[in-house]
Protein backbone atom coordinates (compact mmCIF):
# COMPACT_ATOMS: atom_id res chain seq x y z
CA UNK A 1 0.00 0.00 0.00
CA UNK A 2 1.55 3.29 -0.99
CA UNK A 3 0.71 6.75 -2.20
CA UNK A 4 2.77 8.91 -4.54
CA UNK A 5 1.94 12.57 -4.91
CA UNK A 6 3.64 15.07 -7.18
CA UNK A 7 1.38 18.01 -7.94
CA UNK A 8 1.44 21.70 -8.74
CA UNK A 9 -1.34 24.27 -8.51
CA UNK A 10 -1.37 28.05 -8.73
CA UNK A 11 -3.40 29.43 -5.86
CA UNK A 12 -3.66 33.21 -5.95
CA UNK A 13 -0.54 34.51 -4.24
CA UNK A 14 1.44 31.28 -4.11
CA UNK A 15 2.00 28.05 -5.95
CA UNK A 16 1.31 24.77 -4.23
CA UNK A 17 4.07 22.24 -4.90
CA UNK A 18 3.66 18.95 -3.11
CA UNK A 19 5.87 15.97 -3.80
CA UNK A 20 5.97 13.09 -1.39
CA UNK A 21 5.37 9.40 -0.90
CA UNK A 22 3.58 7.72 1.95
CA UNK A 23 3.61 4.08 2.91
CA UNK A 24 1.39 2.31 5.43
CA UNK A 25 1.39 4.07 8.77
CA UNK A 26 0.61 7.66 9.62
CA UNK A 27 2.33 10.43 7.69
CA UNK A 28 1.90 13.94 9.03
CA UNK A 29 1.62 17.09 6.92
CA UNK A 30 2.77 19.78 9.31
CA UNK A 31 2.41 23.44 8.38
CA UNK A 32 1.01 26.80 9.43
CA UNK A 33 -2.60 27.53 8.51
CA UNK A 34 -3.08 28.61 4.91
CA UNK A 35 0.04 26.86 3.60
CA UNK A 36 -1.91 24.49 1.35
CA UNK A 37 -2.16 21.39 3.56
CA UNK A 38 -5.89 20.89 3.24
CA UNK A 39 -5.76 21.84 -0.43
CA UNK A 40 -3.28 19.00 -1.00
CA UNK A 41 -5.73 16.57 0.59
CA UNK A 42 -8.55 17.92 -1.60
CA UNK A 43 -6.43 17.34 -4.71
CA UNK A 44 -5.79 13.75 -3.65
CA UNK A 45 -9.50 13.22 -2.96
CA UNK A 46 -10.43 14.67 -6.35
CA UNK A 47 -12.43 17.57 -4.94
CA UNK A 48 -9.93 20.05 -6.40
CA UNK A 49 -7.91 19.61 -9.58
CA UNK A 50 -4.18 20.40 -9.70
CA UNK A 51 -2.71 22.23 -12.72
CA UNK A 52 0.00 19.67 -13.27
CA UNK A 53 1.29 16.44 -11.86
CA UNK A 54 0.46 12.89 -10.94
CA UNK A 55 -1.22 11.10 -8.05
CA UNK A 56 -0.87 7.33 -7.79
CA UNK A 57 -2.45 5.22 -5.08
CA UNK A 58 -1.51 1.57 -4.89
CA UNK A 59 -0.52 1.48 -8.57
CA UNK A 60 -3.86 3.05 -9.51
CA UNK A 61 -3.41 6.38 -11.31
CA UNK A 62 -5.90 8.83 -9.79
CA UNK A 63 -4.62 11.89 -11.60
CA UNK A 64 -2.14 12.41 -14.41
CA UNK A 65 -2.12 15.72 -16.23
CA UNK A 66 -0.04 14.38 -19.13
CA UNK A 67 -2.24 11.36 -19.77
CA UNK A 68 -5.33 13.44 -19.01
CA UNK A 69 -6.49 11.13 -16.27
CA UNK A 70 -8.64 12.71 -13.58
CA UNK A 71 -10.78 10.24 -11.73
CA UNK A 72 -13.96 11.35 -10.01
CA UNK A 73 -13.87 11.42 -6.20
CA UNK A 74 -16.33 8.52 -6.26
CA UNK A 75 -13.83 6.32 -8.12
CA UNK A 76 -10.81 7.07 -5.95
CA UNK A 77 -11.59 5.05 -2.81
CA UNK A 78 -10.05 7.67 -0.58
CA UNK A 79 -11.40 8.28 2.92
CA UNK A 80 -11.51 11.93 3.97
CA UNK A 81 -12.22 12.92 7.56
CA UNK A 82 -13.14 16.61 7.37
CA UNK A 83 -12.25 19.06 10.08
CA UNK A 84 -15.98 19.55 10.73
CA UNK A 85 -16.56 15.76 10.33
CA UNK A 86 -19.24 16.50 7.68
CA UNK A 87 -21.81 14.10 9.12
CA UNK A 88 -25.09 14.40 7.22
CA UNK A 89 -27.27 16.42 9.61
CA UNK A 90 -30.59 15.05 8.36
CA UNK A 91 -29.63 11.43 9.02
CA UNK A 92 -29.12 9.47 12.21
CA UNK A 93 -25.71 8.07 13.16
CA UNK A 94 -26.79 4.68 11.88
CA UNK A 95 -28.00 6.10 8.55
CA UNK A 96 -24.74 8.00 8.22
CA UNK A 97 -22.77 4.79 8.64
CA UNK A 98 -25.06 2.99 6.19
CA UNK A 99 -24.09 5.68 3.63
CA UNK A 100 -20.56 4.35 3.90
CA UNK A 101 -21.89 0.85 3.23
CA UNK A 102 -23.86 1.75 0.09
CA UNK A 103 -21.67 -0.55 -1.98
CA UNK A 104 -22.75 -3.63 -0.04
CA UNK A 105 -25.68 -5.19 -1.89
CA UNK A 106 -26.61 -7.94 0.58
CA UNK A 107 -29.02 -6.43 3.13
CA UNK A 108 -28.19 -8.80 6.00
CA UNK A 109 -24.48 -8.28 5.46
CA UNK A 110 -24.99 -4.52 5.41
CA UNK A 111 -26.88 -4.62 8.69
CA UNK A 112 -24.26 -6.82 10.30
CA UNK A 113 -21.37 -4.58 9.18
CA UNK A 114 -23.20 -1.50 10.48
CA UNK A 115 -23.90 -3.11 13.86
CA UNK A 116 -20.26 -4.16 14.11
CA UNK A 117 -19.04 -0.62 13.36
CA UNK A 118 -21.46 0.89 15.89
CA UNK A 119 -20.12 -1.50 18.51
CA UNK A 120 -16.48 -1.00 17.64
CA UNK A 121 -16.77 2.78 17.82
CA UNK A 122 -18.94 2.74 20.95
CA UNK A 123 -21.86 4.37 19.17
CA UNK A 124 -24.58 1.81 20.01
CA UNK A 125 -26.30 4.11 22.49
CA UNK A 126 -26.52 7.00 20.03
CA UNK A 127 -27.21 5.00 16.85
CA UNK A 128 -30.68 6.55 16.48
CA UNK A 129 -29.59 10.12 17.26
CA UNK A 130 -28.94 12.93 14.81
CA UNK A 131 -25.33 14.19 14.72
CA UNK A 132 -26.34 17.49 16.36
CA UNK A 133 -27.20 15.56 19.55
CA UNK A 134 -23.72 14.01 19.78
CA UNK A 135 -20.64 15.20 21.65
CA UNK A 136 -17.59 16.24 19.65
CA UNK A 137 -15.85 12.94 20.36
CA UNK A 138 -18.87 10.90 19.34
CA UNK A 139 -19.20 12.90 16.13
CA UNK A 140 -15.60 12.19 15.30
CA UNK A 141 -16.03 8.48 15.97
CA UNK A 142 -19.19 8.37 13.85
CA UNK A 143 -17.44 10.11 10.96
CA UNK A 144 -14.47 7.79 11.21
CA UNK A 145 -16.74 4.73 11.38
CA UNK A 146 -18.61 5.92 8.27
CA UNK A 147 -15.31 6.23 6.41
CA UNK A 148 -13.72 2.97 7.58
CA UNK A 149 -16.74 0.77 6.75
CA UNK A 150 -16.32 2.07 3.20
CA UNK A 151 -12.87 0.38 3.16
CA UNK A 152 -10.80 3.21 1.66
CA UNK A 153 -7.36 2.53 0.22
CA UNK A 154 -6.08 5.72 1.79
CA UNK A 155 -7.26 7.62 4.83
CA UNK A 156 -6.85 11.37 5.16
CA UNK A 157 -7.46 13.23 8.41
CA UNK A 158 -7.79 17.01 8.22
CA UNK A 159 -6.98 18.63 11.59
CA UNK A 160 -8.95 15.87 13.33
CA UNK A 161 -8.64 17.26 16.86
CA UNK A 162 -8.90 21.01 16.32
CA UNK A 163 -12.68 21.11 16.89
CA UNK A 164 -12.42 19.41 20.29
CA UNK A 165 -11.93 20.72 23.79
CA UNK A 166 -8.36 20.48 25.00
CA UNK A 167 -9.16 18.05 27.80
CA UNK A 168 -10.70 15.58 25.34
CA UNK A 169 -7.89 15.66 22.84
CA UNK A 170 -5.47 13.29 24.55
CA UNK A 171 -8.13 10.62 25.09
CA UNK A 172 -9.34 10.93 21.51
CA UNK A 173 -5.83 10.73 20.13
CA UNK A 174 -5.40 7.41 21.92
CA UNK A 175 -8.80 6.19 20.67
CA UNK A 176 -7.96 7.26 17.14
CA UNK A 177 -4.60 5.45 17.23
CA UNK A 178 -6.47 2.38 18.47
CA UNK A 179 -9.01 2.56 15.65
CA UNK A 180 -6.29 3.09 13.05
CA UNK A 181 -4.28 0.09 14.21
CA UNK A 182 -6.74 -2.26 12.49
CA UNK A 183 -6.59 -0.17 9.31
CA UNK A 184 -3.75 -1.38 7.10
CA UNK A 185 -3.44 1.40 4.52
CA UNK A 186 -1.55 4.67 4.49
CA UNK A 187 -2.88 7.57 6.56
CA UNK A 188 -2.25 11.27 5.91
CA UNK A 189 -2.79 13.55 8.86
CA UNK A 190 -2.88 17.30 8.35
CA UNK A 191 -2.09 19.43 11.38
CA UNK A 192 -0.56 22.68 12.50
CA UNK A 193 0.15 21.33 15.96
CA UNK A 194 3.60 19.93 16.60
CA UNK A 195 2.29 17.94 19.59
CA UNK A 196 -0.37 16.27 17.48
CA UNK A 197 2.18 15.46 14.77
CA UNK A 198 4.59 14.07 17.35
CA UNK A 199 1.93 11.96 19.09
CA UNK A 200 0.33 10.50 16.00
CA UNK A 201 2.78 10.33 13.12
CA UNK A 202 5.65 8.01 12.28
CA UNK A 203 6.94 10.41 9.67
CA UNK A 204 6.30 14.05 8.94
CA UNK A 205 6.39 16.19 5.79
CA UNK A 206 6.81 19.87 6.60
CA UNK A 207 4.86 22.34 4.44
CA UNK A 208 5.74 25.97 3.94
CA UNK A 209 3.97 28.47 1.66
CA UNK A 210 2.66 25.80 -0.67
CA UNK A 211 5.78 23.67 -0.69
CA UNK A 212 5.85 20.21 0.88
CA UNK A 213 9.25 18.84 1.85
CA UNK A 214 9.90 15.09 1.65
CA UNK A 215 8.76 13.27 4.80
CA UNK A 216 11.35 12.36 7.43
CA UNK A 217 10.92 10.28 10.56
CA UNK A 218 9.31 12.21 13.40
CA UNK A 219 12.18 11.71 15.84
CA UNK A 220 14.68 12.82 13.22
CA UNK A 221 12.66 15.95 12.38
CA UNK A 222 12.52 17.09 15.98
CA UNK A 223 16.19 16.25 16.66
CA UNK A 224 17.41 17.96 13.52
CA UNK A 225 14.82 20.10 11.73
CA UNK A 226 17.30 21.30 9.09
CA UNK A 227 15.39 24.40 7.98
CA UNK A 228 14.32 27.52 9.85
CA UNK A 229 10.73 26.80 8.94
CA UNK A 230 10.78 23.23 10.23
CA UNK A 231 12.44 24.47 13.41
CA UNK A 232 9.63 26.99 14.00
CA UNK A 233 6.95 24.39 13.25
CA UNK A 234 8.49 21.91 15.65
CA UNK A 235 8.39 24.57 18.34
CA UNK A 236 11.92 25.95 18.41
CA UNK A 237 11.66 29.34 20.12
CA UNK A 238 15.17 30.82 19.81
CA UNK A 239 16.38 31.35 16.26
CA UNK A 240 19.08 33.80 15.21
CA UNK A 241 21.22 34.37 12.10
CA UNK A 242 24.51 32.45 12.27
CA UNK A 243 27.63 31.80 10.21
CA UNK A 244 29.89 28.81 9.90
CA UNK A 245 33.03 29.44 11.95
CA UNK A 246 34.69 26.04 11.84
CA UNK A 247 34.12 22.33 11.22
CA UNK A 248 31.78 22.13 14.23
CA UNK A 249 31.52 25.76 15.19
CA UNK A 250 28.88 28.44 14.59
CA UNK A 251 29.24 32.18 15.10
CA UNK A 252 26.07 34.01 16.17
CA UNK A 253 26.73 37.73 15.61
CA UNK A 254 23.56 39.11 17.23
CA UNK A 255 24.15 37.13 20.42
CA UNK A 256 27.90 37.83 20.34
CA UNK A 257 28.86 34.18 20.96
CA UNK A 258 30.25 31.09 19.26
CA UNK A 259 28.51 27.72 19.64
CA UNK A 260 30.01 24.28 19.34
CA UNK A 261 27.88 21.67 17.54
CA UNK A 262 27.89 17.86 17.71
CA UNK A 263 27.55 17.32 13.95
CA UNK A 264 29.64 19.01 11.27
CA UNK A 265 28.07 22.35 10.27
CA UNK A 266 26.81 22.35 6.64
CA UNK A 267 28.09 25.15 4.38
CA UNK A 268 24.53 26.26 3.65
CA UNK A 269 23.86 27.21 7.28
CA UNK A 270 22.15 30.57 7.78
CA UNK A 271 20.65 30.35 11.28
CA UNK A 272 21.04 28.67 14.63
CA UNK A 273 18.18 27.31 16.70
CA UNK A 274 18.13 26.53 20.41
CA UNK A 275 15.01 24.98 21.95
CA UNK A 276 13.87 26.77 25.08
CA UNK A 277 14.23 23.59 27.17
CA UNK A 278 17.87 23.02 26.32
CA UNK A 279 19.65 25.68 28.36
CA UNK A 280 21.37 24.24 31.39
CA UNK A 281 22.81 25.68 34.58
CA UNK A 282 25.30 22.83 34.94
CA UNK A 283 26.45 22.34 31.35
CA UNK A 284 29.98 23.64 30.92
CA UNK A 285 30.14 23.61 27.11
CA UNK A 286 28.79 26.57 25.14
CA UNK A 287 28.60 28.39 28.46
CA UNK A 288 28.23 32.17 28.32
CA UNK A 289 27.27 34.89 30.78
CA UNK A 290 23.59 35.87 30.75
CA UNK A 291 21.48 38.72 32.15
CA UNK A 292 17.94 38.20 33.44
CA UNK A 293 15.34 40.18 31.43
CA UNK A 294 11.95 38.99 32.68
CA UNK A 295 9.85 35.93 33.34
CA UNK A 296 6.38 34.47 32.88
CA UNK A 297 4.73 31.82 34.99
CA UNK A 298 2.90 28.88 33.40
CA UNK A 299 0.96 26.17 35.24
CA UNK A 300 3.92 23.80 35.51
CA UNK A 301 6.83 25.68 34.03
CA UNK A 302 8.66 28.96 34.11
CA UNK A 303 9.56 30.86 30.98
CA UNK A 304 12.57 33.04 31.70
CA UNK A 305 13.73 35.75 29.34
CA UNK A 306 17.41 36.58 29.23
CA UNK A 307 20.11 38.21 27.11
CA UNK A 308 23.68 37.15 26.54
CA UNK A 309 26.33 39.46 27.98
CA UNK A 310 27.45 40.69 24.56
CA UNK A 311 24.07 40.46 22.85
CA UNK A 312 23.10 43.34 20.58
CA UNK A 313 20.43 45.38 22.38
CA UNK A 314 18.13 45.60 19.34
CA UNK A 315 17.66 41.81 19.10
CA UNK A 316 14.88 39.84 20.83
CA UNK A 317 15.40 38.28 24.24
CA UNK A 318 16.08 34.54 24.52
CA UNK A 319 13.57 32.16 26.11
CA UNK A 320 14.51 29.51 28.63
CA UNK A 321 11.80 27.12 29.75
CA UNK A 322 12.21 24.94 32.82
CA UNK A 323 10.06 22.90 35.24
CA UNK A 324 9.01 24.89 38.30
CA UNK A 325 10.87 22.79 40.84
CA UNK A 326 14.10 23.27 38.89
CA UNK A 327 14.08 27.07 39.00
CA UNK A 328 17.16 28.24 40.87
CA UNK A 329 16.71 30.65 43.80
CA UNK A 330 18.46 33.37 41.88
CA UNK A 331 19.26 33.78 38.19
CA UNK A 332 22.53 31.98 37.30
CA UNK A 333 25.44 34.04 36.00
CA UNK A 334 25.89 31.85 32.94
CA UNK A 335 24.07 29.13 30.97
CA UNK A 336 25.45 26.31 28.86
CA UNK A 337 24.06 24.25 25.95
CA UNK A 338 25.08 20.69 25.08
CA UNK A 339 26.51 20.73 21.51
CA UNK A 340 23.97 18.10 20.43
CA UNK A 341 21.21 20.65 21.16
CA UNK A 342 22.64 23.36 18.91
CA UNK A 343 20.58 23.18 15.70
CA UNK A 344 22.30 24.35 12.52
CA UNK A 345 19.53 25.61 10.22
CA UNK A 346 19.25 26.89 6.67
CA UNK A 347 16.78 29.35 5.28
CA UNK A 348 15.03 26.87 3.02
CA UNK A 349 14.52 29.34 0.17
CA UNK B 1 -73.26 31.14 -6.41
CA UNK B 2 -70.51 30.87 -9.00
CA UNK B 3 -67.41 29.26 -7.47
CA UNK B 4 -65.49 29.30 -10.75
CA UNK B 5 -62.97 32.06 -9.73
CA UNK B 6 -61.92 30.05 -6.67
CA UNK B 7 -61.41 26.88 -8.65
CA UNK B 8 -59.60 28.73 -11.46
CA UNK B 9 -57.33 30.64 -9.07
CA UNK B 10 -56.42 27.50 -7.18
CA UNK B 11 -55.56 25.50 -10.28
CA UNK B 12 -53.54 28.34 -11.79
CA UNK B 13 -51.63 28.85 -8.52
CA UNK B 14 -51.14 25.11 -7.91
CA UNK B 15 -49.94 24.19 -11.39
CA UNK B 16 -47.71 27.24 -11.81
CA UNK B 17 -46.13 26.93 -8.36
CA UNK B 18 -45.35 23.23 -8.86
CA UNK B 19 -43.72 24.07 -12.20
CA UNK B 20 -41.89 27.00 -10.61
CA UNK B 21 -40.74 24.71 -7.80
CA UNK B 22 -38.78 22.43 -10.14
CA UNK B 23 -37.71 25.14 -12.59
CA UNK B 24 -36.54 27.41 -9.77
CA UNK B 25 -34.52 24.67 -8.08
CA UNK B 26 -32.98 23.58 -11.37
CA UNK B 27 -31.96 27.12 -12.34
CA UNK B 28 -30.74 27.93 -8.83
CA UNK B 29 -28.61 24.78 -8.69
CA UNK B 30 -26.93 25.41 -12.03
CA UNK B 31 -26.63 29.18 -11.78
CA UNK B 32 -25.01 28.92 -8.34
CA UNK B 33 -22.15 26.97 -9.95
CA UNK B 34 -21.53 29.28 -12.91
CA UNK B 35 -18.62 31.74 -13.18
CA UNK B 36 -19.33 35.07 -11.50
CA UNK B 37 -19.89 37.19 -14.63
CA UNK B 38 -22.37 34.82 -16.29
CA UNK B 39 -24.03 34.34 -12.92
CA UNK B 40 -24.52 38.07 -12.45
CA UNK B 41 -25.99 38.47 -15.92
CA UNK B 42 -28.35 35.51 -15.71
CA UNK B 43 -29.34 36.62 -12.25
CA UNK B 44 -30.55 39.96 -13.56
CA UNK B 45 -32.56 38.37 -16.37
CA UNK B 46 -34.13 35.72 -14.14
CA UNK B 47 -35.01 38.16 -11.37
CA UNK B 48 -36.39 40.97 -13.58
CA UNK B 49 -40.05 39.84 -13.41
CA UNK B 50 -39.91 40.35 -9.64
CA UNK B 51 -38.99 44.03 -9.84
CA UNK B 52 -40.85 45.00 -13.02
CA UNK B 53 -44.41 46.28 -12.62
CA UNK B 54 -46.81 43.39 -13.38
CA UNK B 55 -48.31 45.34 -16.27
CA UNK B 56 -44.89 45.57 -17.90
CA UNK B 57 -44.52 41.80 -17.53
CA UNK B 58 -47.94 41.38 -19.08
CA UNK B 59 -46.95 43.66 -21.94
CA UNK B 60 -43.84 41.58 -22.63
CA UNK B 61 -45.83 38.37 -22.46
CA UNK B 62 -48.29 39.71 -25.01
CA UNK B 63 -45.35 40.80 -27.13
CA UNK B 64 -44.15 37.21 -27.28
CA UNK B 65 -47.35 35.17 -27.14
CA UNK B 66 -49.81 37.62 -28.70
CA UNK B 67 -52.08 36.19 -31.42
CA UNK B 68 -50.38 38.20 -34.16
CA UNK B 69 -46.78 37.54 -32.99
CA UNK B 70 -44.58 34.88 -34.64
CA UNK B 71 -44.47 32.59 -31.61
CA UNK B 72 -48.17 33.11 -30.92
CA UNK B 73 -49.04 32.22 -34.49
CA UNK B 74 -46.75 29.20 -34.44
CA UNK B 75 -48.33 27.91 -31.24
CA UNK B 76 -51.80 28.58 -32.62
CA UNK B 77 -51.10 26.03 -35.36
CA UNK B 78 -51.04 23.33 -32.67
CA UNK B 79 -54.10 24.82 -31.07
CA UNK B 80 -52.20 26.35 -28.19
CA UNK B 81 -53.37 29.83 -27.31
CA UNK B 82 -52.05 31.55 -24.20
CA UNK B 83 -54.04 34.76 -24.60
CA UNK B 84 -57.48 34.76 -22.97
CA UNK B 85 -57.24 31.15 -21.71
CA UNK B 86 -56.92 29.78 -18.17
CA UNK B 87 -53.61 28.10 -18.98
CA UNK B 88 -52.35 31.46 -20.20
CA UNK B 89 -52.90 32.40 -16.56
CA UNK B 90 -50.63 29.52 -15.56
CA UNK B 91 -47.91 30.83 -17.86
CA UNK B 92 -48.30 34.38 -16.51
CA UNK B 93 -48.19 33.26 -12.88
CA UNK B 94 -45.17 31.10 -13.67
CA UNK B 95 -43.19 34.02 -15.06
CA UNK B 96 -44.14 36.35 -12.23
CA UNK B 97 -43.62 33.85 -9.39
CA UNK B 98 -40.45 32.24 -10.74
CA UNK B 99 -37.95 34.80 -9.33
CA UNK B 100 -39.25 34.27 -5.79
CA UNK B 101 -38.56 30.54 -5.91
CA UNK B 102 -35.30 30.98 -7.80
CA UNK B 103 -33.96 33.63 -5.40
CA UNK B 104 -34.76 31.80 -2.18
CA UNK B 105 -33.57 28.44 -3.50
CA UNK B 106 -30.34 29.99 -4.71
CA UNK B 107 -29.73 31.59 -1.35
CA UNK B 108 -30.30 28.22 0.31
CA UNK B 109 -27.96 26.42 -2.10
CA UNK B 110 -25.25 29.02 -1.66
CA UNK B 111 -25.31 28.70 2.11
CA UNK B 112 -25.11 24.90 1.84
CA UNK B 113 -21.98 23.49 3.44
CA UNK B 114 -20.08 22.02 0.47
CA UNK B 115 -18.03 19.71 2.64
CA UNK B 116 -21.19 17.60 3.06
CA UNK B 117 -21.33 17.07 -0.69
CA UNK B 118 -17.60 16.41 -0.81
CA UNK B 119 -17.88 13.91 2.02
CA UNK B 120 -20.62 12.12 0.09
CA UNK B 121 -18.48 12.04 -3.04
CA UNK B 122 -15.45 10.59 -1.28
CA UNK B 123 -17.73 7.92 0.21
CA UNK B 124 -18.64 6.99 -3.37
CA UNK B 125 -22.25 8.23 -3.21
CA UNK B 126 -23.71 9.25 -6.57
CA UNK B 127 -24.31 12.93 -7.32
CA UNK B 128 -28.05 12.23 -7.66
CA UNK B 129 -28.15 10.70 -4.18
CA UNK B 130 -26.17 13.62 -2.79
CA UNK B 131 -28.55 16.12 -4.40
CA UNK B 132 -31.83 14.58 -3.23
CA UNK B 133 -30.81 13.04 0.09
CA UNK B 134 -28.21 15.49 1.42
CA UNK B 135 -28.37 18.83 -0.38
CA UNK B 136 -32.16 19.14 -0.64
CA UNK B 137 -32.92 18.19 2.99
CA UNK B 138 -30.26 20.60 4.19
CA UNK B 139 -31.82 23.38 2.12
CA UNK B 140 -35.40 22.36 2.97
CA UNK B 141 -36.25 25.50 4.93
CA UNK B 142 -35.23 27.89 2.18
CA UNK B 143 -36.84 25.88 -0.57
CA UNK B 144 -40.09 25.54 1.34
CA UNK B 145 -40.14 29.26 2.01
CA UNK B 146 -39.58 29.93 -1.68
CA UNK B 147 -42.39 27.60 -2.65
CA UNK B 148 -44.87 29.27 -0.31
CA UNK B 149 -43.90 32.72 -1.54
CA UNK B 150 -44.26 31.58 -5.15
CA UNK B 151 -47.68 30.03 -4.44
CA UNK B 152 -48.90 33.16 -2.67
CA UNK B 153 -47.64 35.35 -5.52
CA UNK B 154 -49.27 33.14 -8.14
CA UNK B 155 -52.55 33.17 -6.25
CA UNK B 156 -52.56 36.95 -5.89
CA UNK B 157 -51.33 37.77 -9.40
CA UNK B 158 -53.46 40.52 -10.94
CA UNK B 159 -51.67 42.97 -13.24
CA UNK B 160 -50.04 40.70 -15.79
CA UNK B 161 -52.94 38.24 -15.59
CA UNK B 162 -55.58 40.81 -16.42
CA UNK B 163 -53.57 41.90 -19.47
CA UNK B 164 -52.87 38.37 -20.66
CA UNK B 165 -56.14 36.58 -20.00
CA UNK B 166 -58.52 39.39 -19.15
CA UNK B 167 -61.73 38.72 -17.24
CA UNK B 168 -64.30 36.34 -18.71
CA UNK B 169 -66.70 34.91 -16.12
CA UNK B 170 -66.61 31.13 -16.17
CA UNK B 171 -63.53 31.02 -18.38
CA UNK B 172 -60.61 33.16 -17.21
CA UNK B 173 -61.93 34.84 -14.06
CA UNK B 174 -59.66 34.51 -11.02
CA UNK B 175 -60.29 35.70 -7.48
CA UNK B 176 -58.22 38.85 -7.92
CA UNK B 177 -59.73 39.84 -11.27
CA UNK B 178 -63.20 39.06 -9.91
CA UNK B 179 -62.66 41.33 -6.89
CA UNK B 180 -61.70 44.19 -9.19
CA UNK B 181 -64.54 43.54 -11.62
CA UNK B 182 -67.21 43.32 -8.90
CA UNK B 183 -65.94 46.41 -7.12
CA UNK B 184 -65.84 48.33 -10.42
CA UNK B 185 -69.45 47.41 -11.14
CA UNK B 186 -70.52 48.58 -7.67
CA UNK B 187 -71.13 45.05 -6.34
CA UNK B 188 -69.45 45.82 -3.05
CA UNK B 189 -70.91 42.77 -1.31
CA UNK B 190 -69.63 40.40 -3.97
CA UNK B 191 -66.18 41.96 -3.88
CA UNK B 192 -66.12 41.69 -0.08
CA UNK B 193 -67.06 38.01 -0.27
CA UNK B 194 -64.15 37.19 -2.59
CA UNK B 195 -61.80 39.28 -0.47
CA UNK B 196 -62.78 37.08 2.48
CA UNK B 197 -62.22 33.92 0.44
CA UNK B 198 -58.76 35.14 -0.50
CA UNK B 199 -58.00 36.01 3.13
CA UNK B 200 -59.05 32.53 4.24
CA UNK B 201 -56.82 30.81 1.69
CA UNK B 202 -53.81 32.94 2.62
CA UNK B 203 -54.38 32.28 6.33
CA UNK B 204 -54.60 28.52 5.75
CA UNK B 205 -51.37 28.55 3.72
CA UNK B 206 -49.47 30.52 6.36
CA UNK B 207 -50.83 28.31 9.13
CA UNK B 208 -49.69 25.20 7.27
CA UNK B 209 -46.20 26.65 6.88
CA UNK B 210 -45.98 27.49 10.57
CA UNK B 211 -47.10 23.97 11.51
CA UNK B 212 -44.52 22.45 9.17
CA UNK B 213 -41.77 24.61 10.65
CA UNK B 214 -42.77 23.71 14.20
CA UNK B 215 -42.68 20.02 13.34
CA UNK B 216 -39.27 20.41 11.77
CA UNK B 217 -37.90 22.12 14.84
CA UNK B 218 -39.25 19.30 16.98
CA UNK B 219 -37.59 16.76 14.70
CA UNK B 220 -34.27 18.55 14.81
CA UNK B 221 -34.22 18.35 18.59
CA UNK B 222 -32.64 15.19 20.00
Amino acid sequence: MSLQVDIEKRLGHFTLRAKFEAESGITGLLGASGCGKSYTLKCIAGIETPDRGRIVLDGDVLFDSEKRINKKPQQRHVGYLFQSYALFPNMTVEENILCGLHGVRDKAEKKRACAEALKMFQLEDVAGHKPSALSGGQQQRAALARILVNRPKLLMLDEPFSALDTHLRMRLKLQMLDALRSYGGPVLLVTHSRDEAYHMCGQIAVMDAGRAYPPVSTKELFANPGTVHAAILTGCKNIAPAQKAGEKLLYVPSWGIQLETALPVPDSVTHVGIRAHYFSTRETRNRYPVAFAGDMEEPFEWVIEFRYGNQRPDTPTIWWRLPKEKRPGQMPEALGIAPVNVLALRDGK
Amino acid sequence: MDWYPLWNSLRIAAISSVLVFFLGILCAYYVARLPRLVKGLLDVVLTLPMVLPPTVCGYFLLLVFGARRPLGMLLARWGIKFVMTWYGGVLTALVVAFPLMYRTARGAFESFDCTLAHAGQTLGLSNTFIFWRIRMPACKQGILAGFVLAFARALGEYGATSMMIGYTPGRTATISTTVYQLWRTNDDGGAFFWVMVNLAISAVVLLAVNLLEARQKKEARP
